[in-house]
């Protein structure tokens, strides 16, 4: 046997072990689990669409979205104006561009604010456990017993009309869903033996909760996060179309369906067109989440 | 050249642990303790070997993870290196950890999923000696994975890349990464393929010769035991039944226990074999509640109870 086959310990080791593969790290062996999905990735390119339509909405939009125009009222789709026009005279096509901001900015921030408060929270009842797990479970068993859209109603009301309390409600409305998930991970994350070799090492609580932990639920975090904003978006257009959400003139989805509703046989583009941008929304969303949930799957991982 | 375990005082010192979980009736009162283990004494020296054997249940693991506070005990005192370690906060708990450190069964479980081993044999030095430079810990986990036989290249690689055995030898890294005095290994072979399993164990000798590191050795598997072992306790029913040097633990068992433990290792000969199977069904059954307090019945050798009923 030559030295080279001896490990430092001077025990042969398998042959195999030396090699050096180049295997791909966890987040490109995602990636390629990821595009592999036709559906999310349909949906990821969509997603990526009505980003860069809501951050480029000035360049995109051909009118500015709350002029009016007094010789076009409910007028149809022509060249001029490519979706009609509303009974003011707003450009549509522009209304929608614009109302990706609202609907996405909505969506994002809720959810952003959702999981902000949800995960701290979850985190510390099901790791800490004891009283404080019984007093955050047994208010968020509360917060969950009401309806999630009656709810954001009902704070979107008490907060007064306007996008940003529209936002606030939804993000509150949301969190007990991620403050439960969270909790039922650690729970399930921190029975594992790692966390137990975690504690023998001498970590601290909070570094085993944000080191060994947090990085663990992450991928259940970001699939929810995901399927709650298709339904934030659906929460932000209801509220809206309330009245509840985004004030008149500033255009959003919702509220254009609201002043549609009037319309319906008189003019339809008006509804049809902010109709079909919150379902392709949604649709992107959940088609997105749900190809997520698959290739984050663990048990799939080799 | 094995150092000779030393006389001197002990590095581990347990007397009368015990651990009880309390049972409770269905609807939710006090019922009946379960005692997982009861009244369990032994010293481990410095650079010695204490081997603990005994079935599935009989509370091995559970006083491996009681002498590292992972799972305190209920009464019992556990002195390390002369400190009562069941009396400390858990911040001064915290720092003695970087003199004992814990190997498990399942290298598969023990290594966490989203961690690069690099970050994980690192760990010791960033909670235990947090002014250590960047690059100083990387050559240190480098000099590590080379010392247990892996690439140094591997230490950006995550666990699932790694076959049982090299899990495991990431998990010894950790484990000596900060030259711990005492190392307890909890069935660190048993989730390994057999021909791993001398690699791996040799590996924890060399290392001992090297660092004199004392282990407690958890095990079912009784061959391993003596080849590794300068003392062996026999465990059955959570109590030490047999305390004495492996080799006269297992040239001369006394307690029946001991005896039907060491009866049961199949032997390869066919004429033999069936020999002890006849044995072994003729050996009168033991009843765990006769155990009694633990007789010297020779130097060093430590018996419960009536040895020869």
């Amino acid at each position: 046997m030559t030295k080279a086959a001896l490990s430092p310990v001077g025990v042969a080791l398998p042959a195999a072990a030396p090699v050096l593969r180049a295997e791909p790290g966890p987040i490109r062996a995602f990636w390629t689990r990821l595009t592999a999905r036709r559906s999310a990735m349909l949906g990821l390119v969509i997603v990526v669409a009505l980003i860069l339509m809501a951050v480029f909405a000035d360049w995109i939009a051909p009118y500015d979205p709350i002029a009016t125009d007094w010789g076009a009222i409910r007028s149809p789709p022509d060249w001029a104006h490519p979706f009609g026009t509303d009974e003011v005279g707003h450009d549509v096509l522009s209304r929608i561009v614009f109302g990706a901001r609202a609907s996405l900015g909505a969506g994002l921030t809720s959810v952003a604010l959702a999981v902000a408060l949800g995960l701290p929270f979850g985190l510390i009842a099901g790791y800490a456990g004891g009283i404080l797990d019984m007093a955050i479970m047994r208010l968020t068993d509360a917060l969950l017993a009401i309806p999630f859209l009656i709810l954001a109603i009902a704070l979107a009301a008490f907060l007064g009309p306007s996008l940003t309390n529209a936002m606030v409600a939804i993000g509150l409305s949301a969190t007990s869903t991620f403050v439960r998930l969270t909790r039922a991970q650690v729970q399930a994350v921190a029975a594992e033996e790692f966390v137990e070799a975690a504690r023998a090492v001498g970590n601290p609580p909070w570094r085993i909760a944000l080191r060994h932990i947090v990085p663990n639920i992450v991928p259940a975090i970001l699939v929810q996060a995901t399927l709650t904003i298709a339904a934030a978006i659906i929460a932000e257009a209801s509220l809206s179309f309330l009245g509840l959400g985004q004030q008149p003139p500033e255009p959003s989805w919702g509220s254009m369906l609201n002043v549609a509703k009037n319309f319906l046989e008189l003019a339809p583009w008006m509804a049809i067109w902010p109709g079909a941008a919150i379902f392709l929304a949604v649709l992107a969303f959940n088609l997105l989440g749900d190809g997520l949930r698959d290739a984050l799957d663990p048990r799939q991982r080799t | 050249m094995r150092p000779e375990p030393s006389d001197a005082y002990p590095l581990l010192s347990v007397r009368n642990l015990s651990k009880h979980y309390p049972l409770r009736t269905w609807w939710g009162g006090k019922g009946s303790v379960f005692r997982a283990v009861e009244d369990v004494s032994f010293d481990i020296r410095p650079g010695e070997t204490l081997g603990l054997v005994g079935e599935s249940g009989s509370g091995k693991s559970t006083i491996g993870r009681a002498v590292t506070m992972l799972n305190p005990p209920s009464a019992g005192t556990v002195a390390f290196e002369g400190t009562d370690l069941a009396k400390l906060d858990p911040r001064a708990m915290r720092r003695v950890r970087a003199r004992i450190q814990m190997v498990f069964q399942d290298p598969y479980a023990a290594l966490n999923p989203r961690m690069s081993i690099g970050d994980y044999v690192a760990e010791p030095f960033i909670l235990h000696r947090p002014g250590m430079a960047r690059a100083e810990r990387r050559d240190e986990v480098e000099g590590l994975l080379a010392r247990v036989g892996l690439d140094p290249r591997f230490a950006r690689r995550y666990p699932h890349q790694f076959s049982g055995g090299q899990r495991q030898r990431i998990c010894i890294a950790r484990a000596i990464a900060l030259k711990p005095s005492f190392i307890v290994a909890d069935e660190p072979i048993a989730a390994l393929d057999v021909s791993i399993q001398a690699q791996v164990v040799n590996l924890l000798q060399d290392l001992q010769d090297e660092l004199g590191i004392s282990y407690l050795f958890i095990s079912h598997d009784l061959r391993m035991v003596r080849y590794l072992c300068q003392r062996v306790a026999v465990l059955w029913h959570g109590r030490i039944v047999e305390l004495a040097d492996a080799d006269s633990l297992y040239d001369d068992p006394r307690h029946p226990y001991t005896r039907r433990l060491l009866g049961a290792v199949p032997v390869p000969n066919p004429v033999a074999e069936r020999a002890r199977l006849r044995d072994a069904a003729r050996m009168p059954a033991v009843d765990p509640e006769t155990i009694g307090a633990l007789v010297e019945v020779a130097p060093g050798h430590w018996v419960a109870g009536d040895p020869h009923p």
